[in-house]
């Protein structure tokens, strides 16, 4: 945690104005760990919001896209509808099956949400709003990330019930496939950054070309490959439709989930959106150029401001995708993630590659180096995308 | 190319979901318990009890307590029991009339038989649908005052069916009148040359009417 930038405006000093007001009484010493428990508190407390709100705001989108108004009974608007959520599952009874793991039920749902959380602590809020300023903090996030699977295992094991096994090895298989694709993806923007730090990347991603188009990784030809890759594995990390096969309700009940009930119940779903949330933080950190503004005329607005916009924008993608597109089937999933993506995402690297070899040509030079930059991140997606295809005609049912 | 039927989906979507703040026809829920719908003329559900008169409904029920009803439901959900004394009803006839007559809607299957099968034109099928109940055993079992509903009810519910009925039951007491008037004449002049006069339009009535004096 650093002092905060000393040139800026009120508004974009605000948190650390407030900050510095609450702990500035503390000897020095102390200081720090107050600062660092503040930082603490102020992740979980504005991620455990935006968690309740995106569960109103989800069921709300989901509605008007089925043409229907969504809950609207609690409150305005049904804007109390997450309370009344709450008080439900703190209620509910907590029910452990007499064959299950006690402890390791009970670990499962709190390892969940201490690795979701965990990954809070790199993703660069704002200018200099960053609660650790690690030296390889892209690969801290991947790493704890990666940590929940163990966690779903967990889940599905220690539940001893048919259903949750098979939904935590199919988790399990998922989510394994897609955090390569994830990881291949992120690698590109740390070679064209030079850095694993999160806040230099977003710092890199700075200036802006004739004024008005701003350098973020995702207008670039490989970074907007990189983006849809990052997007999709990150849709199938976060277990959200149309990758949710670890709890497909038609064939697994709840999935892993089935044996939780109440708290724990809640626990899980809390960490699936911090899940979500911290993905999409990660994926506006390194292509969507973080906490920077799109246009330099609009700097005076802070820039946890946009950072926390542009989260929002791609948490609705989200939404918007679960209302639209049906769940693959288990082969489907595989094969997309090994035959589609991983390819995609290595024949990209390449392409990065050649896009900061080619950092100096100008001129004419530019334009043949933006040809190839394209042909390098088109060409390989028309061409996998026609290999995935081919052979899968509409299905015949021989014996129906 | 591959992604362009995705893109596709995500276009409808993003259009129900635009076009559901502006487009009233769109937006098709109704907000049930503030908003009700019309129901329709033929919806139906459960039978009640058919009487002339709100005031006094257990004294002008049309039922005859002949328990023809509780013989053809095929789920058994009609108790009937006969009175012993016999009372007047709507036409000033003596008739049994049912003592206890109990319908289990817990039972009911909604399948009309009783309506169709009863002489008398005194059980119809109901449009009430609320019936959710604290107590599973008697909530749910309605007895005779609880099912007895006026005729001026079933003229708002069913208007064809009721009107269609009340003009047959109307030109069924014609008819009575008239035979009755025409015996009193012959008895009064008992010479039986006198030309009888032809009978009211009686042929309109497919189901045997109730026995008038």
């Amino acid at each position: 945690m650093s002092a905060g930038p000393t040139d800026a405006h009120l508004l974009e000093r605000a948190p650390f104005l407030l900050r510095d007001w609450l702990t500035h009484a503390l000897p020095e010493p102390l200081r720090w760990f107050a600062n660092t428990l503040i930082a603490i508190a102020a992740i979980l407390a504005i991620f455990g919001t935006l968690f309740a709100l995106l569960t109103l705001v989800e069921r709300k989108v989901l509605g008007r896209v089925q043409n229907r108004p969504g809950p609207n009974r609690t409150g305005w608007f049904g804007i109390l509808q997450p309370v009344a959520d709450g008080i439900k599952m703190l209620t509910k009874e907590d029910i452990v099956p007499r064959a299950a793991d006690p402890l390791l039920h009970f670990l499962a749902p709190v390892a969940l949400l201490g690795f979701s959380v965990l990954t809070f602590a790199v993703i660069p809020y704002g200018r200099d709003l960053v609660a650790v300023r690690l030296d390889a903090g892209v690969l801290y996030f991947f790493a704890a990330g990666s940590a929940t699977e163990l966690s779903i295992f967990m889940a599905g094991w220690s539940s001893n019930n048919k259903y949750a096994l098979v939904a935590a090895m199919r988790a399990l298989a998922q989510l394994i496939s897609y955090e390569l694709p994830l990881l291949l993806s992120a690698v590109p923007v740390v070679l064209a950054a030079g850095t694993l730090s999160a806040p230099d990347i977003v710092e890199s991603q700075g200036g802006f070309t004739w004024g008005f188009v701003p350098h973020w990784h995702v207008f670039t030809p490989w970074g907007a490959a990189a983006f849809l890759v990052f997007f999709i594995s990150a849709l199938s990390e976060s277990n959200r439709s149309p990758f949710d096969l670890p709890e497909a309700e038609s064939e697994l009940i709840a999935g892993h989930l089935t044996e939780y009930s109440g708290f724990k119940y809640a626990l899980f779903f809390m960490a699936e959106y911090f899940g979500m949330c911290s993905l999409c933080g990660m994926a506006v950190t390194l292509f969507l150029g973080g906490w920077q503004a799109p246009l330099a005329a609009l700097e005076f607005i802070p820039s946890y401001a946009w950072f926390a916009l542009k989260l929002c924008a791609l948490l609705l993608v989200f939404i918007w995708i679960r209302a639209t597109l049906p769940r693959l089937r288990m082969d489907q999933l595989t094969r997309f993630a090994w035959k589609f993506l991983v390819p995609l995402a290595l024949v990209n690297l390449a392409a990065s590659a050649f896009w900061s070899l080619s950092f100096g040509w100008a001129g004419p030079m530019q334009a043949l180096r933006w040809a190839i930059g394209i042909a390098l991140a088109v060409g390989p997606f028309v061409l996998l995308g026609r290999r995935l295809g081919a052979g899968i005609g509409p299905r015949t049912y021989r014996y129906a | 190319m591959l992604g362009t039927g995705l893109l596709q989906g995500l276009a409808v979507t993003a259009r129900n979901f635009l076009g559901s703040f502006y487009d009233r026809r769109r937006f098709v829920t109704t907000q049930y318990p503030e908003q009700r719908t019309a129901l329709p003329e033929a919806y139906r559900n459960f039978p009640f009890l058919v009487c002339e008169s709100a005031d006094d409904p257990m004294g002008t029920l049309r039922c005859v307590a002949c328990q023809i009803c509780e013989k053809e439901c095929p789920p058994q959900c009609i108790y009937i029991e006969k009175s012993k004394d016999k009372k007047p009803d709507a036409n000033g006839k003596p008739q049994i009339y049912p003592a206890v007559f109990d319908i289990d809607t817990a039972v009911c299957m909604s399948c009309q038989i009783c309506v169709e099968v009863c002489p008398f034109d005194a059980i119809k099928m109901d449009q009430v649908f609320e019936l959710a109940a604290t107590d599973r055993f008697g909530a749910l079992l309605m007895d005779r005052h609880a099912l007895a509903k006026p005729n001026s009810y079933f003229q708002s519910i069913h208007p064809t069916e009721a009107g269609e009925v009340d003009s047959r039951l109307l030109a069924a007491r014609l008819a009575a009148e008239e035979k009755a008037r025409t015996a009193a004449a012959a008895k009064a002049a008992p010479k039986p040359a006198a030309p009888k006069p032809p009978a009211a339009p009686s042929a309109e009535a497919p189901k045997p009417s109730p026995p008038l004096a």
